[in-house]
């Protein structure tokens, strides 16, 4: 409580600590004000007037008294820009610009994460943004160092820092070799934005099938399927078995279950049966009976 | 060169019949921090929609009327313009402003393609009406930092903000 008008004192004389004024003008203030800080305008001459602080983000109005100063204590402006104090006397105006820049401490975080599922094992497969703001949702374009942090399943970190220019700063990250879900933080200071990004296994590697028979048929089986990275590839992945015999062909498309796929077909002597998943391509088996 | 010179008339003829007839615009060679490539079409569409923004703040903040606000801004830009017409109705206050000249560099395409943020060095003219009293005109060059994020038809204004030259 104390401290209070300490701080709004010490504020207050290092934003009068570079004053400007327009040449011959009344009007002698900061030419910068960090938003949220107070300031003061000293008002030359003598009399009634108004004055107006007029910019796109904020709109004040004060009755002053010239050969006065007219005092903004702390929160009075806020939202950074460019801003006009008008001095309106009775015959004459006078105009004073100024600016109010962001907050230098960061305290929010626009953090734009893209995809949220992707496949294991992809290089720059995911990508942030972050744009930098203060507490009045200023953007903090001053360049400000961002670690971004892709923690996999395994608890293996990615970490790259970047600093942002025009507020904004960007990066890319490889999708790790594990499936499962990563945790992709931005982080300045102690403020932090996460996103949760889900790592699928990716497409079938090496497979493979076997076939044995099974009364009049043959039954086809596949090994459990995984991808390059030993991932099991999801049940549900179908899996097409192909039977080329002379005079025709017959197909079965069948889901993966419990990682394996499973069918019976009819086991021409001297068929060619082969495997596929997607364009991944396994191995051929000739049947004679 | 001749592209170039093409897409910034091609722009201010596009310009004209939205925003304001006078202004000019130049459209500076991107200067992008980005992976993701920045399609001619998206920059002329961004830059168009922004460039009509200002037909949207003009007349929101000459008639005090934020519902003006809606077709060209959002989030934290719209908060912001809302506020200031409100604390212009609240003290009996107009402003009109009007823009003469726009340089627009674009300056990030983040790469999941959701947001653009360009650099516009702009002047325009600022008057302040207070009841019945009119203020002079006044002249202003500025540096504004934008981002904008796209709409279902369009790109909207979601950071509208004067930086430091």
């Amino acid at each position: 409580m104390r401290t209070r008008p300490l701080i709004f004192l010490t504020t207050m004389a290092l934003a009068m600590l570079q004053p400007v004024a327009a040449q011959e003008s009344s009007l002698t203030l900061p030419k910068t004000v960090e938003a949220g800080s107070a300031f003061s305008i000293h008002i030359a001459g003598s009399g009634k007037a108004a004055l107006y602080i007029v910019g796109l983000g904020q709109v004040l109005k004060r009755d002053v008294e010239a050969g006065g100063t007219a005092f903004f204590p702390a929160g009075s402006l806020y939202n950074a820009g460019h801003y006009l104090a008008v001095l309106a006397g009775n015959s004459s105006t006078e105009t004073v610009s100024f600016d109010v820049v962001p907050a230098t401490k960061p305290a929010e975080l626009s953090f734009l994460a893209k995809p949220s599922r992707l496949p294991v094992g992809l290089h720059d497969g995911i990508t942030g943004a972050v744009y930098v703001f203060d507490a009045y949702h200023n953007l903090i374009y001053a360049p400000t160092p961002v670690s971004f942090e892709l923690t996999s399943p395994s608890g293996a970190v990615q970490k790259h820092v970047v600093a942002t220019r025009d507020g904004a700063a960007w990066t890319a990250m490889d999708s790790t070799a594990q499936q499962g879900m990563d945790r992709f933080l931005a982080r300045v200071d102690e403020i932090s934005n996460a996103r949760v990004i889900g790592q699928v296994p990716g497409d079938p590697c090496g497979l493979k099938m076997s076939a044995r028979q099974s009364g009049q048929a043959i039954l086809l089986a596949t090994d459990p399927v995984r991808d390059c990275n030993g991932n099991a590839v999801p049940d549900g992945t179908i899996v097409t078995f192909t039977e080329a015999y002379s005079g025709g062909q017959s197909t079965v498309d069948v889901p993966l279950k419990h990682g394996i796929a499973e069918a019976r077909m009819a086991g021409h002597s001297g068929a060619t049966i082969s495997v596929a998943s997607g364009v991944v391509v396994g191995n051929q088996i000739r049947w004679e009976k | 060169m001749i592209r170039s010179t093409l897409f910034v008339c091609t722009l201010f003829m596009a310009a004209s019949g939205f925003a304001s007839a006078q202004a000019t615009v130049r459209v500076e060679p991107a200067n992008l921090q980005s992976p993701r490539p920045l399609p001619e079409q998206t920059q002329t569409a961004a830059i168009r929609d922004y460039l009509k923004s200002w037909q949207s703040l003009r007349a929101a903040l000459e008639q005090n009327r934020s519902d003006l606000l809606d077709p060209a801004f959002v989030g934290t830009a719209r908060n912001k313009l809302a506020e200031t017409i409100q604390q212009q109705a609240a003290l009996g206050i107009r402003t009109r402003y009007q823009d003469s000249a726009h340089d627009i560099q674009i300056v990030f395409y983040s790469p999941e393609g959701l947001s653009i943020e360009l650099i516009d060095r702009v002047e325009y003219d600022v008057q302040v009406f207070d009841h019945d009293r009119v203020n002079p005109i006044q002249h202003i060059s500025a540096r504004y930092v934008i981002v904008l994020t796209p709409a279902e038809v369009r790109w909207r204004v979601r950071v509208f903000q004067a930086a430091l030259k």
